[in-house]
């Protein structure tokens, strides 16, 4: 069995002049989340559709399950392996939910049971609402079950939560927990940092068509010195004493006034110097919190974006 | 709750079951759907018993008018499924990505087009019941050979879903919806089916007779009206369609 579930190199994938993906590379090793994050445009849907043999490679490779998926005879083996979760849409407007569902079971050998991952996902009250009359939160949950219900080993999840509401994200993120524990591989595109804070294993930063980022969260979010201490305390600290009992290359100021902010290599020892100044100067840090870089932050720094911009 | 195991256990269902499965689905889609309803029973069903009973269009040949008119019907019903429904309900399943989806999981596309054809065999059989008894309780007295009956209904049949399919799988679900109607229509009326192809201009009605509704209306006659051995001509005329239409929609058909 080959170690890696998805390899993907110098992809290339053009529409027309505009390059939706140009020379990408991922990797997804075999169990554990891989989100792959990026603004709208990026190329994530891209490289996933390639992945699901729906698009044809420009340049480079692409092997999911060590299957080319560009080839018919490859793709036709791959296909009953992976679970397919489309951005929207893929569903008979007129099929009701539990129908379709339990049709998505029938053309896998070991299907799960139908009704006990409906329920779950909440979808018993409303198995016999046809899916145009679905609530969108209703059909985001419906397509998730139709790309699990086959016992996939491999699953891709096109935005899973886009517009869904908290309880409903939540019972999404449950799943995905839960396939990632008994061992199925999951990929997934999202526009939410906190997504793949919460899920991933690995984060593939993708922008402008390829993969400017990639490790665990921890792994991308670790700096050596841009983590924070912030504090509330009276306007006008003499911050230059402050700035003198603080190690070097550590940077002091009040952002406004009242809200002060340390930035510099955040240890026990720079907190204990911190808060012995205070108590030396009779002031009380209100508010103190030590801040760590998140995946937003990192977002920012490597494109100079917001990623919802 | 979670003491379901989601372990991977991949595979495909066995070929039968899955095309017993989409086949099934298929027609419980075309049969709920009530525009298509309207396409394929009630007009027809209606169009037999008012043009029977009221002398509208005055028949060519021998016998009753119901004997002229409910090969037209069969005919019409045939044109209702195989063209106009399978072309409008696959046009709007590509546009919702119904296609696409279908095509990440484990059925083969023929057995796709399979399927949708069952589907469609499946909705002429009960067409042909219904229209039948309609057509037998006003008087109806077929003739002919029923394996000819069945052979141009087959060919028919191939040749529409061939022209069906090729224009859901090219154009826009909109524009299908559209055209596939405007055709429903222009067919219906000088195709042969209630208006005998005799009342059309001489300079028109060899390209007339040259269309598949007027080969099936006009083969379904000769033998269930006139009892004639097989329709050489008309069968030839729907197989050429059948030929071409079902290779233009294998070359061009478009999945999204």
């Amino acid at each position: 069995m080959q170690s890696e579930a998805v390899a993907v190199t110098g992809l290339v994938k053009r529409y027309g002049d505009k390059t939706a993906v140009n020379g990408l590379d991922l990797t997804v090793r075999r169990g554990g989340v891989t989100a792959v994050l990026g603004p709208n445009g990026a190329g994530k849907t891209t490289t996933i559709e390639t992945c699901e043999g729906y698009r044809r490679a420009d340049a480079g490779t692409v092997r999911v399950l060590g299957l080319d998926p560009g080839d018919p005879a490859q793709a036709a083996q791959m296909r009953p392996r992976i679970g397919v979760m489309l951005q929207s849409g893929g569903i008979y407007p007129g099929a009701r939910a539990l129908e379709m569902l339990r049709h998505t079971a029938r053309l896998h050998a070991h299907p799960l049971d139908v009704d006990e991952l409906a329920a779950r996902l909440g979808l018993d009250s409303c198995g016999r609402t046809s899916y145009r009359r679905l609530s969108g939160g209703q059909q985001q949950r419906l397509a998730l079950a139709m790309a699990v219900v086959g016992r996939p080993e491999l699953v891709f999840l096109d935005e899973p939560t886009a517009g869904l509401d908290p309880h409903a994200r939540r019972a999404t993120w449950d799943l995905v927990r839960d396939l990632r524990r008994d061992g199925v591989t999951l990929v997934l595109t999202t526009h939410h940092m906190d997504e793949a804070e919460q899920l991933a294993d690995r984060v593939a930063i993708v922008d402008g068509g390829r993969v400017i980022a990639e490790g665990s969260p921890e792994e991308l979010c670790r700096s050596e010195a841009a983590d924070t201490v912030r504090f509330r305390a009276r306007p006008g600290l003499d911050l230059g004493g402050l700035l003198k009992a603080l190690p070097d290359g550590t940077a002091v100021a009040e952002a406004t006034p009242g809200a002060y902010l340390v930035e510099g290599s955040v240890d026990p020892q720079l907190l204990a110097t911190l808060t012995s100044w205070c108590a030396q100067s009779g002031v009380m840090p209100e508010q103190l919190a030590v801040g760590r870089r998140t995946l937003e932050d990192v977002f920012i720094e490597l494109t100079g974006r917001d990623l919802r911009a | 709750m979670s003491s379901t195991s989601y372990a991977p256990q991949p595979g495909a269902a066995p070929i039968g079951v899955m095309l017993r499965a989409q086949t099934g689905l298929e027609t419980k889609m075309l049969l709920r759907n009530g525009e298509q309803l309207l396409l394929t029973v009630v007009i027809p069903s209606v169009l037999l018993v008012l043009f029977s009973a009221v002398d509208i269009v005055s028949t060519t040949g021998p016998g009753a008018r119901v004997d002229f008119l409910a090969p037209g019907l069969l005919a019409l019903a045939v044109l209702s499924t195989a063209f106009t429904g399978q072309a409008i309900a696959t046009g709007f399943e590509r546009r919702y990505g119904v296609l696409k989806r279908l095509g990440a999981s484990p059925l083969p596309r023929w057995a796709l087009m399979t399927a949708k054809t069952g589907s469609v065999l499946v909705t002429e059989v009960l067409q042909v019941a219904l229209l039948s008894v309609i057509a037998l309780l006003l008087g109806w007295h077929p003739q002919g050979d029923p394996a000819a009956v069945l052979l141009l209904l087959l060919l028919g049949t191939a040749a529409f879903s061939g022209l069906g399919l090729l224009m859901a799988g090219t154009l826009r679900a909109e524009a299908t919806l559209a055209a596939a109607n405007l055709v429903f229509i222009l067919l219906l009326l000088a195709g042969g089916v209630i208006v005998p192809l005799s009342r059309f201009p001489g300079a028109v009605r060899p390209v007339l007779e040259a269309l598949p509704i007027s080969a099936l209306s006009d083969g379904l006659r000769a033998v269930l009206q006139q009892g004639a051995g097989m329709p050489w001509g008309d069968v030839g005329v729907l197989a050429a369609w059948a030929v071409v239409a079902l290779a233009a929609a294998a070359r061009f058909f478009r999945w999204e």
